[in-house]
């Protein structure tokens, strides 16, 4: 087994040097020597700017052959990455650069709106130059593929850090989590052997590499020596055309949330597409609502589907079940999250540390090597993130779940203010935090509310200052600055003032209660 | 290149009226202009803006690709508009 994620692509350019690497979404190719040698180079330019091992680099750019090329010359040059949504908000962009502390950033132009006031930073612009009018000096990734830098040989560990993963943060910003190159080989060596990838395969990549999901096709693609597919967001989000993409290049293996099967189910006319070559589905990230999961299982009868489970802290998976063939016409739960993956250990406690028996909802802890290394600058959020048992890290999920002899786990739900969506976690105390900052607001508290459609959906209950109440459409295109798109509330409520408890919190229960009804 | 043509103005208002009914119920219409920005604001999630595709083919049978649905150039009623205008020129 390697230390190290670059090892993978290295191992498969020596060992298939002009096999096809990446398909990006306009159809051009890119062997894995060429991959390896572009990664080099950026990986020698970044050296050459004193930037290694303990050190931070993210990456803002769509899918595309560049996003891979800088994930793998970042982690040969012995730094981190750390992936950003190229059209993340401003303000949240920048927390994440700032608090990151990244010494450079591989973006297109947008990312020069979010770089970090505090320290200066090596900028390095893809797909075109910088805006002109820019004082900043800034190199174009193209030239230093051109220039071809011989690569540093910094010490490989395990325990570098290979990225660092920003998800919603209940204190209004999103936090860090961080996964060390042990953490990641450990789930992808899993992952290669439990769906037995071949160099044949050809495995779709949906997910954008700032979601978590996305490590579990890059990666195992890689080892394996198989083409790996980048759908970038255009492609992603035009159903037709995703399932005629997914015909015409008779993929293997797909991976992605529920939310795209659904948009496929939906939109892709997916009879119209052969896709006889399709031999697994994987989804993962939130709960497939069973009505479209029937739908699809109908017009995708042949792969094998299965249901992967787990948050970014424990690297992207740690349970799994395979959905049966067929899915009874009256079949409403939704199905279970399936079993530990080999190279976790999983347990239910209730509230006091105790073990649960079978069948009662507890928490769910899992221990294992791909058990992340802790927040990044977050030591309180650390101490609470893990329990020890009998010598045993543990990490607490935070998800309720019941153990069903035969079935595995059962996925609850949650009891404190996070929800899921479109595979994103959302901590809604985020969303609370942005409404407050509209200057009309006066008291803002968000609810989720159960949705056989979306899953969930997001309302604001808000009070105003003042008697004129802002337009769905100045609230929205409000948070819209200030939230990625997942996370702006799909409904907007007012209220003259928002129920209290004796305590003075807002009663979230009460909110909930009077949506609901 | 089409034979027939469409009027400009009855585009703008089969798109305007189907994100106020389906996106923006209960909003009053005039707050949803030709500029307001609709999926980089959350308005229209994919869900929506796939429905939307689907009934711009049907009302004015054109197939718009990936290009032309981009969230940079499908983003607002008079972007939407011009995509199926386009089509016709």
């Amino acid at each position: 087994m390697p230390d190290h994620v670059a090892e993978y692509l290295e191992a498969s350019a020596l060992g298939c040097p002009e096999r096809v690497a990446l398909v990006d979404s306009g159809g051009q190719r890119l062997t894995y020597s060429e991959l390896n040698r572009q990664a080099d180079a950026l990986a020698g330019f970044l050296a050459s700017q004193g930037i290694g091992p303990g050190d931070r680099v993210a990456v803002a750019l769509p899918k595309s052959f560049a996003s891979v090329v800088s994930l793998f010359g970042i982690v040969k040059a012995g730094a981190a990455y750390v992936p950003v949504d190229p059209a993340t908000p401003v303000e949240r962009g920048r927390h994440i650069l700032t608090d990151s502390a990244v010494r450079a950033v591989i973006g297109d132009e947008r990312i020069l709106c979010i770089l970090p006031d505090s320290r200066p930073v090596t900028v390095i612009v893809a797909g075109g130059e910088a805006p002109p009018g820019t004082a900043l000096k800034t190199t174009a990734f193209e030239q230093i593929l051109a220039a071809g830098t011989k690569p540093p040989r910094p010490e490989r560990r395990a325990s570098d850090l290979a990225y660092i993963l920003y998800t919603s943060g209940s204190t209004g910003m999103p936090k860090g989590a961080m996964i060390t190159h042990g953490n990641a080989v450990s789930f992808i060596e899993w992952c290669a052997e439990a769906f037995g990838i071949v160099p044949d395969d050809r495995v779709t990549s949906n997910a954008p590499f700032h979601f978590d999901l996305s490590v579990l096709d890059l990666y195992p693609t890689v080892k394996c020596g198989a083409t790996l597919y980048l759908i970038n967001e255009e492609l992603g989000r035009n159903a037709p055309e995703l399932a005629r993409f997914v015909g015409a290049h008779r993929l293997t293996i797909w991976t992605s949330t529920p939310s795209v099967l659904m948009l496929l189910v939906q939109f892709g006319r997916l009879h119209e597409h052969d896709v006889s070559s399709l031999r697994l589905v994987l989804f993962g990230g939130e709960v497939f609502p069973v009505r479209h999961l029937r739908e699809l299982r109908r017009l995708w009868p042949d792969p094998v589907f299965y249901n992967l489970y787990g948050p970014t802290e424990i690297t992207t998976a740690c349970t799994y079940g395979e959905v049966p063939r067929v899915i009874p016409d009256d079949r409403e739960a939704p199905y279970p999250i399936g079993f530990p993956c080999s190279h976790c250990r999983a347990l239910v406690l209730d509230e006091h540390g105790r073990e649960v028996p079978a069948g009662d909802e507890g928490l769910l802890f899992v221990s294992g090597p791909s058990v992340f290394a802790g927040y990044w600058n977050r030591p309180a959020e650390n101490q609470a993130a893990f329990v020890d048992r009998e010598e045993v890290r543990w990490y607490n999920t935070g998800d309720v779940v019941r153990w069903i002899p035969d079935e595995g786990f059962s996925y609850v739900g949650r009891r404190d203010r996070m929800v899921k969506r479109r595979g994103y976690r959302i901590e809604l105390g985020e969303i609370e935090g942005a409404m407050y900052a509209h200057p009309r607001v006066r008291e803002a508290a968000v609810v989720p509310v159960p949705d056989e459609e979306a899953g969930v959906r997001i309302v604001a209950v808000l009070s105003c200052r003042g008697p004129e109440r802002p337009s769905t459409v100045d609230l929205k295109t409000f948070c819209a600055t200030r939230l990625p798109g997942y996370m702006i509330p799909d409904r907007f409520l007012f209220r003259d003032c928002l129920p209290r408890t004796s305590t003075d919190k807002v009663d979230y229960q009460a909110l909930a209660g009077a949506i609901a009804g | 290149m089409r034979t027939t043509t469409v009027d400009a103005q009855a585009v703008r208002e089969v798109i305007r009226q189907h994100v106020l009914s389906t996106a923006l119920a209960g909003e009053p219409a005039d707050s949803l202009r030709d500029n307001t920005p609709l999926r980089t604001s959350g308005i229209l999630d994919s869900f929506a803006t796939m429905s939307l595709v689907e009934l711009l083919g049907r009302e004015f049978g054109v197939e718009l690709d990936v290009y032309e649905t981009s969230v940079e150039r499908f983003d607002r009623v008079e972007d939407m508009a011009q995509a199926v205008l386009r089509k016709f020129s």
